[in-house]
């Protein structure tokens, strides 16, 4: 497949994949093994000082992936950028998933102050992937900003319901001058793919493959979905019409009229 | 000295440095990111960092998220 490349580095995956609400640590390995994804969402909370328990990182393997935290919890721009630079002191590459979500019931991404703390983060030397909602006008300002991915959701984050802003999401895909990465709501290997038709570069999925019997398996279907939804857009899909176009030849031997 | 740790009043002996407190706390090997009083700490700087009653740390890690 061509290359996916963000803020000048280059990967061969257009899946990326979250490491929340997997049942085991096994599973989540097994998981991000068969998706062939390169970069890995992480969060940052705060230890539990009573029972310090094994640290996340101890699984992931740090040369193969790169590891992109995120600033969920923030609920405006000060926290984010918080959340940013902790993780960045952290020892991360400073590359971050800009997420800033006031609302606990739909979590949908505040779009004034992802637009500040975006600003702030670009200035700060941060590689800035912003969760947004699916809105042309804001992607517009963000790349005005410098940010290195726009992020429209799909779908409000682990609702599973797929590309229900699609028609926004197209215009954002036509307008974008740097690389298209639906996020969040994606539920299904054909949600993926049919993001990716429509000429999205990437998707980041999480609960669709954490929150399911066989994470493992269900990250290869991704894979998959991923694959086939950029080689058809790379094929270009046929036209679509309002009635049928015979795929057979009509030859009318059967009868003359 | 009283000190406040991700929200949690706990009680040590002064002096205590940041090295020795993530020791005491057995987070001495575990990737951490420390704030104190709001500031990042930078971790080559732990054992030059005496603590003072009433200092507010968090203590945060990496956990698995989307």
């Amino acid at each position: 497949m061509d290359k996916l490349i963000i803020a000048g580095r280059t990967f061969t995956s257009r899946l990326l994949a979250g490491t929340g609400k997997f049942a085991s640590n096994e599973a989540m390995v097994a998981a991000l093994e068969n998706s062939g994804c390169e970069i890995v969402t992480v969060a940052l909370r705060r230890v539990d000082i009573d029972n310090p328990k094994d640290s996340l990182l101890s699984h992931i393997d740090r040369e193969r992936y790169l590891l992109l935290p995120n600033t969920s919890g923030a609920r405006d721009a000060e926290e984010a950028v918080r959340l940013a630079r902790l993780a960045r002191a952290a020892g991360c590459d400073p590359w971050i998933k800009l997420e800033v979500t006031p609302d606990p019931y739909y979590l949908l991404p505040d779009p004034i102050e992802t637009l500040k703390a975006a600003e702030i983060l670009v200035k700060d030397g941060f590689v800035v992937l912003p969760y947004m909602p699916a809105d042309p006008v804001l992607a517009k300002h963000l790349q005005e900003v410098g940010v290195a991915t726009v992020m429209p959701l799909g779908s409000p984050i682990g609702s599973n319901r797929g590309v229900r802003t699609r028609d926004h999401i197209g215009i954002i895909i036509e307008q974008a001058t740097v690389p298209v990465v639906v996020d969040a709501g994606l539920g299904a290997p054909s949600h993926a793919a049919e993001a990716m038709e429509m000429g999205a570069d990437a998707v980041l999925v999480n609960t669709a493959l954490a929150d399911t019997a066989d994470p493992a398996a269900m990250a290869r279907a991704f894979k998959k979905g991923v694959e086939a939804g950029r080689e058809a857009f790379l094929a270009g899909l046929g036209p679509q019409r309002d009635k049928a176009e015979a795929s057979s030849p009509l030859t009318g031997f059967l009868r003359d009229d | 000295m009283n000190l406040i740790i991700n929200g949690q009043n706990k009680t040590f002996a002064a002096p205590l440095n940041v090295a020795e407190l993530l020791l005491r706390l057995d987070l001495d090997k575990k990737p951490v990111v420390v704030e104190l009083n709001r500031e990042i700490l930078i971790a080559d700087k732990y054992v030059d960092i005496q603590l003072d009653d009433g200092d507010t740390l968090e203590i945060i890690q990496f956990v698995g998220g989307g």
